[in-house]
């Protein structure tokens, strides 16, 4: 890897974990994925800064090119995620179901108390 | 049988989009019981069904958006469960079903909690089908019979009365997936130790809108017929009624 090549990942690797916590800091990044991103982050930066780090676990594994056991954690990884929002989005779509119903009930409801209350104020 | 073992049903309409069917539908009922509250769910309509169904003299719940028959029909179990009723019998707003046919699925809700009105029971000509679809209602017709221990012979019918436990069951349970209004409520009533029996029921054309299965589909219809069938089987349920409170008691007749 010339230098060149080295600093642009570095910088990349470093802005996605800025990215990550300045999330966090917002608040939009609940902090049940912020732990999962997090160690994300810092992992992308370790392995930048440090690409020999990659080769020699590899080696260690007995994985002959680095860069697909890089490739084979990252898609284990994503599919997890998807996965997991999957499962999240149908959890939110039942939830906001149920509220929509009983907003419907509810609305029923205050018509009619109106109607009652209306009803009584023009006898009286 | 002479007295209706229900004390107070509700007849629960879904609709979507059918204005020019539900004023119709709703006056038909009222006319044949006047008796027994009418609640249109208006699911997510942008036409003017909500206002129709109001003048037609029925209860309306307006959906904020569009959750389905499924989501439509539970939000009506629960409006029922909370206002007292110990009933719901869904009619189509389409005019399919006959509201004079009301009374004998109620007074299956003695010996029953899940009432189906089944077309093809008997000497049924006014509904045909074949190929794929027909293969389809043979399946489904199988696996259901076994599992309720009853003959049922139209699992897809949307024409039902609920009653007993079925009915908090369904307030809290019922399904708002592809075919989970039809096929997987009876998986879950049966689950559950609800008692299912069917009656027939003659169906009739309907007065307008689109026919939700076209011919063409049947296929198609085939495959995710088994495919909620299956999901249905194997899906685990949570199937402890949740005692809904009880915010008042009903309000005899429709809003004025």
């Amino acid at each position: 890897m010339t230098e060149n090549n080295y600093l642009i990942a570095l910088i990349g690797s470093v802005l996605v974990l800025a990215g990550i916590v300045e999330l966090l800091r917002r608040r939009q990044l609940k902090e049940k994925y912020a732990v999962l991103w997090l160690i994300v982050g810092v992992v992308l930066v370790i392995f930048t800064a440090f690409p020999a780090l990659l080769t020699r676990i590899a080696s260690a594994l007995g994985v002959a090119v680095p860069t697909n056991l890089l490739f084979f954690v990252a898609i284990l990884f994503l599919v997890g995620v998807v996965l997991h929002l999957s499962w999240e989005a149908s959890r939110l779509e039942n939830e906001t179901r149920k509220l929509a119903e009983d907003v419907a009930i509810l609305r029923l409801d205050v018509a009619e108390l109106k109607q009652e209350k209306l009803a009584q104020d023009n006898t009286d | 049988m002479s007295a209706s073992p229900v004390l107070r049903p509700l007849i629960v309409v879904p609709a979507w989009n059918e204005e020019q069917t539900v004023g119709e539908t709703v006056r038909e009922i009222r006319g044949v019981m006047p008796e027994i509250p009418v609640l249109v769910v208006s699911d997510g309509s942008t036409d003017r069904t909500v206002h129709i169904a109001r003048r037609a003299g029925a209860r309306v719940l307006v959906l904020p958006f569009r959750l389905g028959v499924g989501g439509a029909m539970r939000a009506g179990f629960r409006y029922a469960v909370r206002n007292g009723y110990d009933a719901a019998v869904q009619v189509d707003a389409d005019g399919q079903h006959d509201p004079k046919q009301v009374p004998a699925l109620l007074d299956e809700l003695g010996q029953a909690e899940v009432v189906i009105g089944a077309r093809f029971c008997e000497q049924q000509d006014g509904y045909r089908v074949s190929g794929p679809r027909r293969w389809a209602m043979v399946l489904l017709s199988k696996v259901l019979s076994r599992l309720t221990n009853t003959r049922i012979t139209d699992a897809t019918s949307g024409f039902k009365a609920t009653g007993g436990q079925a009915l908090p069951l369904f307030a809290e349970h019922y399904p708002d997936e592809y075919l989970g209004d039809t096929v997987e409520s009876l998986v879950i009533a049966a689950r559950a130790g609800c008692a299912v029996t069917q009656v027939p029921a003659r169906m009739r054309p309907r007065r307008g809108g689109e026919p939700s299965h076209r011919p063409v589909k049947s296929a198609i219809y085939l495959g995710r017929a088994a495919m909620a069938l299956v999901l249905a089987l194997i899906r685990r349920w949570d199937i402890t009624p949740v005692p809904v409170p009880q915010l008042r008691p009903a309000v005899e007749e429709g809003v004025p």
